[in-house]
């Protein structure tokens, strides 16, 4: 069964890459910039927090460690073993710089788009933030800046979970 | 007659509840076994389900939180069983019991006290270590919020419950001017986690006649009607293994030869891993019966999935 979902991941994945190709060919839309804005807020308040992750050399290291825990773990391994992984970490790393207030851009793909079609549900969410929490403490980071981060990305849930 | 009748049916609820416990653990462990890439069960987050509080609801330790016990999510069921002791100057309270939480959005629980006299029962005329023994089943419906992931808005987790009490000791709670052995709390909470504070902030406001939360039964020559009463808890998260916390019941005051104070206790909450979780308090519990200051150490150990 679990093979099965995994298929149609695959199939939706590759009908979704389709699309934005085709999406791209045609004009850009302005409320994708707005979507794309809000898959990651610069919050200047949070500029110590970016310290407090050893700046963008921190998210670095930190996002190996995350991809590794995500394929470590046999609950969220299968929505990432056939994904470009090394891709996704560096739109992480980007996407977390911008939310955190470092000299970054964000060049990757909305939140609502790159995962309408995973077929994620609460408890999948919830086993990435648990990867991420695990990878933060690896490196260090003080929990209170963790919860700072994790603050942003919760509210993202309303678009990643459509299970 | 009745009374044991009734008791024999929470014993049977209590007795299914665990039934379940064990059956849904075996699965749980059966499923790890076979198809570990499913998700079944123990996918929230650490803590963000809170401990049990002292009539088996989660919660914190003295008031119950809206939150859904168990560790299992929207598709899921979780369950625990729990085993608290409360050691005060005069007396002590032993309790076991279990919960189960049903995808997230309703709980059911069981618990039972045994709250021990000691001297006082003696002095009382009651005899040395005698005890009230107190059944409750419980039901909690998570409403509307959702306490991890709600941290764009202001919005709470809300839920309503209720806790009904029946407690084994009809004539002796007479003689001290209780008008019933058994009652049924009302409450609804709302519990909020400011996670960029790393801070979980709980409000309950409950609707009761029990005095001492139904251990001395439930009513009284004072006041035998609905009475709100105020709950609050705030919980600090130190890392994801380990949160302290203060908490605050307001009590009414029923009956007229003992006296009622509301409760505090400060605690520390240990979860090593989703399976258990082990909170430490210490509580203040006031004036009971005959004897003031009733401070001491509140013990709790949670097993589950
Ligand atoms: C708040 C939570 C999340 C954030 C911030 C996030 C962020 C991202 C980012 C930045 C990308 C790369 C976008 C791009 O390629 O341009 C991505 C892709 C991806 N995410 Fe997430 N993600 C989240 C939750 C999840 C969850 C829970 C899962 C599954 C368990 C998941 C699975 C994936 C997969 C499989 C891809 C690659 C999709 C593809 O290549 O088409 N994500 N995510």
């Amino acid at each position: 069964m679990f093979k099965y979902s995994m298929h149609a991941a695959v199939i939706a994945t590759a009908m979704m890459f389709a699309q934005s190709a085709i999406a791209q060919d045609a004009a850009p839309m302005p409320q994708q910039s707005a979507a794309m804005a809000a898959s990651a807020l610069r919050d200047p308040a949070l500029k110590p927090v970016f310290d407090e992750f050893g700046g963008k050399p921190g998210l670095v290291a930190l996002m190996n460690d995350f991809m590794d825990n995500l394929m470590a773990d046999t609950r969220t391994r299968p929505y990432f073993a056939d994904s470009d992984r090394e891709h996704i970490k560096v739109e992480l790393v980007d996407q977390f710089c911008v939310i955190l207030d470092g000299p970054c851009t964000y060049s990757g793909k909305d939140m609502e788009k790159v995962h309408r079609s995973l077929g994620i549900n609460r408890a999948a969410f919830n086993a990435l933030v648990e990867d991420l929490q695990k990878a933060m403490d690896k490196n260090d980071i003080p929990f209170r800046a963790q919860n700072k981060l994790l603050a942003k990305l919760a509210p993202m849930h309303k678009v990643v979970i459509t299970k | 007659m009745q009374t044991q009748h009734k008791n024999r049916m929470a014993w049977l609820i209590g007795m299914a509840l665990a039934g379940c416990l064990v059956s849904s653990m075996a699965a749980a462990n059966g499923t790890s076994a076979s198809d570990s890439s499913m998700p079944t069960v123990s996918n929230k987050l650490l803590l963000t389900g809170g401990v049990t509080q002292v009539e088996g609801s989660a919660g914190g330790g003295l008031t119950p939180w809206a939150v859904i016990g168990g560790y299992g999510t929207g598709d899921e069921i979780g369950a625990n069983a729990f085993i608290t002791h409360v050691s005060l100057p005069d007396y002590h309270l032993d309790e076991v019991g279990a919960m189960v939480g049903l995808y997230n959005r309703v709980e059911v629980s069981f618990a039972q006290q045994r709250f021990n006299t000691e001297q006082v029962g003696a002095a009382l005329g009651l005899g040395q270590g005698f005890t009230f023994q107190q059944n409750i089943v419980g039901v909690k419906v998570r409403l509307f919020g959702d306490v991890v992931l709600d941290q764009d808005s202001w919005l709470p987790q809300v839920s309503i419950g209720a806790q009904h009490k029946q407690n084994d000791q009809a004539a002796v709670l007479r003689f001290i001017g209780a008008k019933s052995d058994q009652g049924t709390d009302y409450y609804v909470n709302a519990t909020k986690l400011f996670l960029s504070q790393s801070l979980l902030v709980n409000a309950t406001l409950r609707f009761t006649k029990a005095n001492q939360i139904g251990i001395l039964g439930f009513g009284g020559d004072r006041n035998n009607s609905y009475k709100p009463e105020f709950e609050g808890s705030v919980a600090y998260l130190l890392n994801r293994n380990l949160a302290i916390g203060a908490e605050y019941r307001q009590k009414p005051n029923n009956l007229g030869i003992a006296k009622e104070d509301d409760w505090y206790d400060a605690f520390v909450a240990w979860a090593p891993t989703k399976h258990v979780s082990l909170t430490l308090a210490y509580a203040d519990l006031g004036n009971i019966v005959i004897k003031d200051r009733q401070r001491g150490l509140y013990a709790s150990v949670q097993v589950g999935f």
